[in-house]
């Protein structure tokens, strides 16, 4: 668990303000300089949105009000290749919505690090929240336990606009680039190839291979359905079997470690 | 966009931005400190990795593209992406593998 906010202000609350500023300003820098690396693939990731975005059909500042209102990718990708599909708009939003629920569990796993700063600076992170600023967040937090809740805050607010802002400003770039590409190119396949690669790296245990595995079998047998109904059957099936292979695994790790003390 | 008016495209993507807005508000915008049921976080684990290949599995079996019918070039740039991903651990090299592979395809072909 994170230490209790015990900084200089506990002692001394006078002079907090002065002696604090220099403290965020460097978590706010440090933030900055490890989200840099980032930028390799969120600038070009952005760029695909933005062209397939446009191939889709979708108009400037559609494509735009995606990457700054949503500002969360896979879900962006996955409600534009839907409504290609002429997938019902209820279809849309639930599917692209629960790609986005791991948004949730990242809120509750930062929960107990920033839960006790001030609700606009919750409210903010909440909008700018990546996959990316969490993964540095918690790398950091469980590095440096002793940082206060405001340097934590300063750390994710000085990430957040170099992950956030060239998504949207390379957004633009593909939506107005795009329409320079040549139109027998095989840009249809730009979508499976980025879910593909997002996918990939995430099946670190057997339980994700499960769900995965579940997951597109089912999509391929209820292919059938009406569009985009058959992910959201699939989806449930595959979150279902990951869900069970961890629990069956847990169960029969616990159940080894019984038999091993009973035998001790 | 066909079959979308404008006033549905935007509906989407007020309704997307809202909502995926209150899930990462949820647990941090209500500050409690308790934590999340084994059960539900277990749930939550694993809809990303559940959802996202539902959706891309039939694109990749049957691309619009030539309509319908499986397409040798698509499935072994699908197969370079999961193996560099794989590999790699890394999204960047898996979509550099895949991107690859369908553009020396196409350029053969």
């Amino acid at each position: 668990m994170p230490a209790k906010d015990s900084g200089p202000t506990a002692a001394d609350p006078a002079a907090a303000p002065r002696r604090r500023n220099p403290s965020l300003r460097r978590a706010a820098l440090a933030g900055a300089l490890n989200s840099l690396p980032f930028l390799l693939v969120l600038v070009p990731f952005a760029m695909l949105f933005g062209v397939v975005a446009t191939a889709a059909g979708l108009d400037i500042r559609q494509v735009m009000g995606f990457s700054v209102l949503v500002l969360a990718g896979a879900s962006q990708f996955s409600a534009v290749q839907l409504m290609s599909e002429h997938a019902p708009v209820i279809v849309v939003l639930l599917s692209s919505l629960a790609i986005n629920l791991r948004m949730a569990m990242y809120s509750a796993s930062l929960t107990p690090w920033l839960g006790r700063a001030p609700g606009w600076q919750r409210a903010a992170i909440a909008y700018l929240l990546v996959d990316q600023t969490y993964g540095l967040g918690m790398q950091k937090f469980e590095r440096d336990p002793q940082m206060t809740v405001a340097e934590r805050m300063a750390y994710l607010l000085g990430a957040s606009p170099l992950l956030c802002l060239p998504w949207m400003v390379f957004t633009w770039v593909g939506a107005t680039a795009g329409q320079m590409i040549p139109a027998d190119w095989p840009l249809d396949f730009a979508v499976p190839i980025t879910f593909l690669a997002l996918i990939a790296p995430m099946l670190r245990t057997m339980a994700h291979v499960a769900a995965a595995g579940v997951s597109v079998i089912a999509a391929l047998v209820l292919s059938g359905l009406p569009s985009g109904t058959g992910v959201l059957v699939a989806g449930s099936l595959g979150m279902v079997a990951g869900a069970w292979v961890e629990g069956w695994q847990a169960r029969r790790a616990a159940a080894r470690q019984l038999a091993k003390e009973s035998r001790g | 966009m066909s079959g979308y008016s404008n006033a549905e495209i935007w509906f989407v993507i007020l309704a997307l931005g809202v909502g995926t807005f209150l899930l990462r508000w949820s647990f941090l915008g209500t500050a409690g400190s308790r934590p999340v049921p084994a059960w539900a976080a277990r749930w939550l684990r694993y809809t990303a990795v559940a959802v996202l290949p539902a959706l891309v599995a039939p694109l990749v079996m049957w691309p619009q593209a030539t309509a319908g019918s499986p397409d040798p070039i698509r499935l072994a740039s699908a197969a370079a992406t999961v193996a560099a991903g794989l590999l790699t651990r890394s999204t960047l090299w898996a979509i550099i593998a895949g991107g690859a592979v369908l553009g020396t395809g196409f350029w053969l072909g």
